[in-house]
């Protein structure tokens, strides 16, 4: 292509890939989100999210995160939202280091987006999967300064062509690493309390409202030992971030529903201790 | 050695822009029409998957007439240029003015220093909150622009089409009403068109949806044109 137009230049007009990401390298380098220089405690200064929940139910899956981030024993944030809808039939959800993190997020969602535009087609749930998990090794110098980002990512696929959809969450490590989840998972700091409680609750086949409640139940069970993990705040009235995805799609789980389970989580539990 | 014939400059865009407008004219037309739902996009188009019609950003499409590789090429750089935006500065920040700025200078471009021009007319729709703030640019092969309100075809026969627009339509107009009004214009002069041969879209005004484009299969068309069992009666009630 000749460089003396104006207009769009050659990245715009030979490119032939679909990612936004490959895409926003060669146009415009400098916007891709990076570290240049090497910042010495940079893990110790930037705010931490914390524990994100996921389980299968039986229309799809349930995704829940708790609202907190956490600057060493400080809390940096009680509203901080790390439940995303990824595009229209999946969900993602973050903990790590908080503004990489949501970077991360803002650029899948694009990607998936700008993928779904040029091809005038959507990627299957697996070719999501992978494509979060090139992002993810293309920041592994970031990784190595200990400014990590882990996602959870979930949604609903027919995993054999012709079989009906079914929910499907796959985990990540610091460098990338794919991980299919076949019944549930939890990332971030409380996730060992909140995946010991998912285990005790969990089944297979659960309904919709069993499975965001025993969401609610599991990051409750995270903050009641983690205390970078928030529980429901009822005087606030900030609860969870709920996501559902089932054949209908992706969709937020209504605040007002959230709370009225928080808070029969809550009563049930001072009962229980009384 | 022969010396090269000197070719005046008038004549060379002369000859440009009647090789443009050929390749232009052998192809089918698009329209673009208001209505009080939204903008309808419509062309007449046998082939399910290669599109005239596409989403370039929360409220912008994009259709277009032509060379297909043309138009799909400059689509495709319009869809970057338009996440690019919308990344670095805000979703908000992205609009048709810019983007049609960005194509005219391309257009303009290709068609003064490259061996041939583009052969395509494009249209460039951004749907705003009222039909009052709707934007409809076309840019022609050579980078020119025409800003118009409320509705415009491109392609071989769009002085016709747009003649048939422009007796029948009013602001106002519901999807129905425009669906069956487009049909009736890309059909002028020619065999009534069935659902099955024309690919549509609309920028839909409904609120709380952040990507307004939504494609109309077959199904919704044949829905919105009446009873188009019964051939070309199914736009009477327009």
């Amino acid at each position: 292509m000749n460089e003396t137009h104006t207009g769009f230049g050659p990245a715009y007009l030979s490119a032939t890939t679909s990612s936004f990401t490959e895409f926003l390298g060669r146009a415009r380098p400098d916007l891709v989100p990076q570290l240049t220089a090497s910042v010495p405690g940079a893990e110790l200064l930037a705010p931490h999210g914390t524990t994100i929940v996921a389980l299968r139910d039986a229309e799809g899956v349930v995704m829940a995160g708790d609202r907190r981030a956490t600057i060493g024993n400080l809390i940096a944030s009680r509203t901080m939202q790390k439940v995303f809808q990824a595009d229209s039939d999946s969900v993602m959800g973050i903990a790590g280091t908080a503004g990489l993190a949501i970077e991360l997020v803002r650029l899948f969602q694009l990607e998936l987006e700008h993928y779904e535009k040029i091809e005038g087609t959507t990627l299957s749930l697996e070719g999501k999967a992978n494509r979060l998990s090139g992002m993810l090794r293309a920041n592994l110098s970031l990784a190595m300064q200990g400014l990590t980002v882990v996602p959870l990512f979930a949604g609903v696929d027919s995993a054999v062509p012709g079989e009906p959809p079914q929910g499907r969450i796959f985990s990540f490590d610091v460098i990338g690493g794919k991980y299919e989840e076949l019944e549930y998972h939890a990332v971030g700091s409380g996730s060992g309390f909140a995946r010991g409680a998912i285990k005790k609750l969990w089944r297979p086949g659960l309904g919709r409202d069993a499975a965001i409640r025993v969401a609610i139940e599991a990051l409750y069970d995270a903050a009641d030992d983690d205390s970078a993990t928030g529980g429901p705040d009822l005087p606030r009235r900030i609860f969870p971030v709920v996501y559902t995805v089932g054949a209908a799609g992706a969709a937020r789980v209504d605040q007002g529903e959230v709370g009225r389970v928080s808070a029969r989580v809550v009563t049930e539990r001072t009962e229980e201790e009384q | 050695m022969s010396v090269p014939l000197y070719v005046p400059p008038e004549q060379l865009m002369k000859d440009r822009a009647e090789f443009a407008r050929k390749g232009i004219a052998r192809g089918r037309s698009v329209v673009v029409i208001g209505a009080s739902e939204g903008i309808l996009l419509m062309a007449e188009n046998p082939s399910h998957s290669l599109h005239k019609i596409a989403e370039i950003y929360d409220r912008i499409g994009f259709a277009a007439v032509g060379k297909y590789n043309e138009f799909e090429t400059l689509r495709q750089a319009g869809v970057r240029y338009a996440d690019l935006r919308g990344y670095s500065y805000d979703r908000a920040d992205v609009t048709a003015r810019g983007l049609t700025n960005a194509y005219a200078q391309t257009l303009a471009g290709v068609f003064t220093t490259e061996a041939k021009p583009y052969e395509v007319e494009i249209v460039i729709a951004e749907l705003g909150t009222s039909q009052e703030g709707d934007q409809l640019y076309r840019l022609s092969y050579d980078g020119s622009v025409t800003d118009e309100s409320d509705h415009v075809a491109v392609g071989g026969r769009s002085e016709q089409i747009s003649a048939v627009l422009e007796g029948a339509w009013s602001v106002g107009m519901s999807l129905a009403a425009v669906v069956q009004l487009g049909r009736r214009a890309l059909g002028e002069g020619e065999h009534p068109l069935e659902a099955e041969n024309l690919e549509a879209a609309v920028l839909d005004r409904a609120p709380g949806r952040r990507r307004t484009f939504r494609r109309l299969g077959t199904d919704d068309i044949r829905g919105l044109l009446g009873a188009p069992e019964d051939g070309p009666q199914g736009d009477a009630g327009s």
